[in-house]
């Protein structure tokens, strides 16, 4: 079983515990207008195939690095997407000792054999609202809600994160709806907000794809730090 | 009374080994105390400290303002003695001593070479009084007309064209460490004494005439040094003849024997060598005692930083458009370990790191903190926390040298490990080794000048380069070039003990010191690109009317250094294994042993401009990356990668002499918080070094500072970066050197 990737990043220190490797798989069923990953989209990037034993040996690598807190995290993309491959991946990593995350938004099939063995989950909470979640995602919230039913019912331990964009969703009222949202789920041991950034504007200029947020600037920091402290 | 000032002086001390001979390392391992806590016992900046430092801050920003030279004196020449005592503020220092007698105020030495010395002084806009000037001259050889009178045509032409650079051979070489902590324990009397027992032997070996005859007269010397340090210190108003009693006064006499060297030489790198710990001993004492609070104790650091924060040499524009800056390296070396198990971490360790929140963020010293698995937690944690907030510590690997060179070596310059006392080193600046392949393509003639360089290497002509063609002529370069590289060291460590000899440095060493002879590389990861290109993708040469290659069509995708891919690492790898086998096959001068580094400081630039094009893509004129660095954007899985590439570089008996590693990271790529980032990047230090790892400068800064900083310089005055071995200022880099800054690779998350 191949998983199709388009990319890994070595050194990951914001996508779960320690520092980890981090895989970005291919596919998306969601379109998100900040997506800063749009090659993930319809793998118009290159992308490369890669095997459990692959990302095992590619862990070994760099496990010096990685310490006992580290360890690797399924990213994209919606990693779930392919969750026969993360799934083969996971158990080689679990027999090693490795400490697993996946980093979804919760929109896939054929989930829960993965979702029983990793260590986390790093939800990515688009919205809490219907409405709001359809106009950043271009999708139904249906498939979110069942995830995290699923997750509470595996007593899966949960970062959520969401990515916070000027005009979008920076102000008190989302941040507070936000807060009762996690305050409803158990095993939340974190709430993150992530400043929204252009970086990836090129990417769609590279891919031919219209960027939405053109005349959005960058998240301030200092604002963003005021929303976080709202969530305290 | 004799006895009983020794046994004052060492009263409460454990071991008696040292007491009959010098013995450094005995006595540190018998006496220190390892810290293990936290950095909750600092204290911050007395007022004494404060008075002291806010006089520097004025005196620093009038420098800049001056052009970065404050004043020279122009009637005395260097000397240990040369100058009146000068202070900064008498009455607040607690560690006294200056170079002149006013605070950067620098000196003329003439001794390494007029040449280079008058063209400082013009640049300055300063005249050295003609009768000095007329004297020196007139009675007095220099270290460069001896070189000069040796130079061979091949090194004047490989010097030329820059295909060796930065030689010493027109001011002082550097990178000897006195240990000066020697004068504390025993006083200069009874160093006069051991050396004086090393002149007892009646006879001369008739096997090496001149070695021992000359060694006769360098002890000699030494001991007249000696004698003219105490004299320095006795005009400062302190007995030194005698061992130190405590804490100030082991500080202040350690600082008198480096003043002493600072005065004499002007050598590009003038380190301090490994005394925090040293002086923990005195001062964990005086804390027992009674005699020293915790504040007072933070003071003689803060004091004792400062002024080696003062030091200065009198350099050429060229020279600091070199190095980028006016750096001395005074590299202090901090921590490491006594034993597979027991860290020589002391509060001291923490206290001199602390320097850099007490007195602000600086390049000098340059703090160097001895990395291994075993140090504590704590102070690894503080080591991080440091380092995010103020960019200006180094790291090196314990793991990695203390099997080579014991538990009391100490760093030279950047990454140059010598037995502290027991070791020299005669440095010997670098070869560009991505010219060398060019010269290996085009015959020995220079791609940017069109000149004949180097005899009997043949001129490439074929359409699309072979590896193994190539390969091959590459290696009979690399012999070629490599002969003409000791040669020229050779007559440079020759003419400059014998013209420009560091008596006082030296008396500070054991007589029977062994030599390094440190030779360098530049242009490293391009060469090694380059290589890669050739053998993995298409690369057509475009030759000039002169048959030579002036620049290359690469077509198709090659494996690049510093994505951890073997298929080019392993090419780094026995690159530099074949040029340190091809330099340690010549014999060297004083039977020294030969040793390499990958380590560029910011010459990398300067190197850059002065080469080619070469087959990896780098265009012509382009900066090369810094010492062992990867090329800028060419990794593109993450630093860790990256990393993992120049660990593979092998220490032992081939790059001994460093490889230097910058490593620029956004605090944010770190972690997402204070406390994330610096167990990240404690993980980091961990994972790179437990790899046999030798060195790495941690730059943790936002790009759009950098930027920011490069079109509003005012508004950073104290913004330190590191650039491969060494924190600058970054206001004082030039354009060129600040936008190569920014444009190596930052390892921002996605």
């Amino acid at each position: 079983m191949l998983g199709k990737i388009t990319s890994f990043e070595s050194m990951g220190s914001a996508d779960g515990p320690g520092i980890r490797l981090v895989l970005f798989l291919n596919g998306c069923l969601l379109r998100c207008k900040y997506c800063h990953n749009p090659e993930t989209w319809c793998g118009g990037g290159e992308l490369k195939d890669v095997s459990a034993e692959e990302v095992l040996r590619l862990y070994n690598k760099y496990k010096n690095y990685y310490g006992e807190k580290g360890g690797v995290t399924f990213s994209g993309g919606e990693p779930l997407l392919q969750s026969a491959f993360v799934l083969e991946a996971t158990k080689l990593l679990k027999e090693n000792g490795v400490n697993v995350a996946i980093d979804t938004a919760g929109v896939a099939q054929d989930y829960l054999e993965v979702l029983k063995l990793v260590d986390l989950v790093i939800l990515d909470v688009k919205a809490v609202d219907e409405a709001e979640y359809k106009f950043i995602t271009g999708r139904e919230m249906a498939d979110f809600n069942r995830f995290v039913k699923d997750c509470q019912a595996l007593n899966k331990k949960l970062w959520l994160r969401q990515v916070i964009v000027p005009g979008i969703n920076d102000d008190e009222e989302h941040i507070l709806k936000l807060k009762e949202f996690a305050s409803k789920l158990k095993n939340v041991e974190r709430v993150e907000l992530l400043p929204y950034h252009s970086m990836a504007k090129s990417k769609y200029e590279k891919l031919g794809l219209t960027y939405e947020l053109s005349n959005t600037d960058d998240m301030s920091k200092e604002k963003l730090k005021q929303l976080q402290n709202l969530l305290k | 009374m004799e006895q009983e000032i020794y046994e004052n002086a060492w009263r409460g001390f454990h071991g008696d080994n040292w007491k009959e001979e010098i013995d450094m390392a005995h006595f540190i391992a018998r006496n220190f105390t390892e810290y293990k806590g936290d950095d909750s016992f600092l204290e911050g900046a007395t007022a004494k400290t404060k008075a002291v430092w806010a006089r520097c801050e004025e005196l620093l920003a009038e420098e800049n303002k001056n052009g970065g030279c404050l004043d020279v004196e122009t009637n005395i020449l260097s000397g240990i003695n040369a100058f009146a005592p000068g202070y900064i503020d008498k009455d607040n220092e607690v560690i006294v001593g200056l170079q002149t007698d006013a605070p950067l105020k620098r000196i003329v030495n003439m001794y390494g070479g007029t040449k280079v010395a008058m063209k400082a002084l013009e640049a300055h806009g300063y005249t050295l009084n003609p009768e000095v000037y007329r004297h020196f001259t007139t009675y007095r050889k220099t270290h460069n007309d001896g070189v000069f009178d040796a130079y061979t045509p091949a090194i004047r032409r490989a010097r030329s064209n820059g295909l060796l650079t930065g030689l010493p051979d027109g001011y002082g070489r550097g990178r000897i460490i006195g240990d000066y902590r020697r004068i504390a324990l025993y006083g200069i009397d009874k160093l006069i004494e051991f050396k004086k027992k090393d002149l007892e032997g009646e006879f001369i070996d008739g096997h090496y005439i001149e070695e021992s005859i000359r060694i006769r007269e360098e002890v000699n010397e030494q001991i007249r040094a000696l004698e003219e340090i105490k004299k320095m210190a006795s005009s400062y108003g302190f007995d030194i003849s005698r061992p130190a009693q405590n804490a100030r006064e082991a500080m202040q006499w350690a600082y008198f024997g480096y003043l002493a060297g600072a005065k004499e030489n002007n050598g590009a790198a003038t380190s301090m060598g490994r005394n925090a710990t040293f002086f923990d001993i005195y001062i964990q004492r005086d804390l027992e005692e009674g005699t020293l609070t915790e504040a007072e104790a933070q003071e003689l650091v803060d004091q004792y930083v400062i002024k080696l924060r003062l030091i200065r040499h009198l350099r050429t524009p060229d020279y600091d458009e070199l190095f980028a800056g006016d750096p001395t390296w005074v590299t202090e070396s901090i921590a490491g370990m006594v034993s597979e198990t027991k860290s020589l971490t002391t509060k001291n360790s923490f206290r001199f790191l602390n320097t850099l929140i007490n007195l602000n963020p600086s390049a000098e010293p340059n703090l160097t903190v001895l990395w291994a698995k075993g140090l504590p937690e704590n102070f690894k944690k503080y080591c991080a926390k440091i380092s995010i907030k103020t960019d200006s510590i180094q790291y090196e690997g314990d793991d990695t040298m203390r099997p080579l060179y014991g538990n009391d070596y100490a760093i030279a310059c950047c990454v140059s490990a010598m037995k502290a006392g027991k070791q020299m080193q005669f440095f010997g600046a670098r070869c560009n080794l991505a010219k060398t392949l060019l010269y290996a393509i085009n015959g020995g003639y220079d791609e940017k000048t069109g000149k004949f360089v180097v005899d009997g290497l043949e001129k490439n002509t074929e359409e699309v380069l072979s590896y193994e063609t190539v390969r091959k002529a590459y290696s009979d370069a690399i012999k070629k070039i490599a002969k003409i590289y000791v040669d020229a060291n050779n007559i440079i460590h020759f003419m400059h003990d014998k013209y420009a000899y560091e008596a006082s440095q030296m008396a500070l060493h054991d007589t029977a010191v062994e030599r390094l002879m440190a030779f360098g590389i530049a242009g490293f990861s391009s060469a090694v690109d380059s290589l890669s290109a050739i053998k993995f993708a298409k690369v057509k040469p475009i030759r000039n009317e002169q048959g030579i290659a002036i620049d290359f069509e690469t077509t198709g995708d090659f494996p690049k250094f510093g994505n951890d891919d073997d298929r080019v690492d392993s090419l780094a790898q026995e690159l530099v294994q074949e040029f340190y086998d091809a330099i340690a096959s010549h014999r060297l001068y004083r039977n020294a042993k030969a040793t390499l580094s990958l380590l560029t400081i910011t010459s990398n630039v300067m190197y850059g401009q002065k080469t080619g094009a070469t087959p990896d893509g780098r265009k012509a004129g382009e900066a090369f990356a810094p010492g062992a660095n990867p090329m800028h954007g060419r990794d593109c899985s993450g630093a860790l990668c990256s990393l993992n590439s120049v660990a593979k570089i092998k220490y032992e008996n081939c790059c001994q002499d460093g490889v230097s590693n910058t490593f620029s990271i956004v605090p944010s790529a770190l972690g997402n918080n204070e406390e994330e980032q610096i167990d990240n990047l404690v993980s980091i230090l961990d994972g790179y070094f437990v790899q046999g790892a030798q060195h790495i400068n941690v730059n943790v800064l936002n790009r759009e500072l950098l930027i920011d900083a490069m079109n509003n310089p005012w508004k950073y005055p104290n913004l330190t970066i590191r650039v491969s071995g060494y924190a600058v200022n970054f206001n004082k880099l030039d354009r060129a050197h600040q936008e190569e800054v920014i444009a190596r690779t930052f390892h921002e998350k996605r």
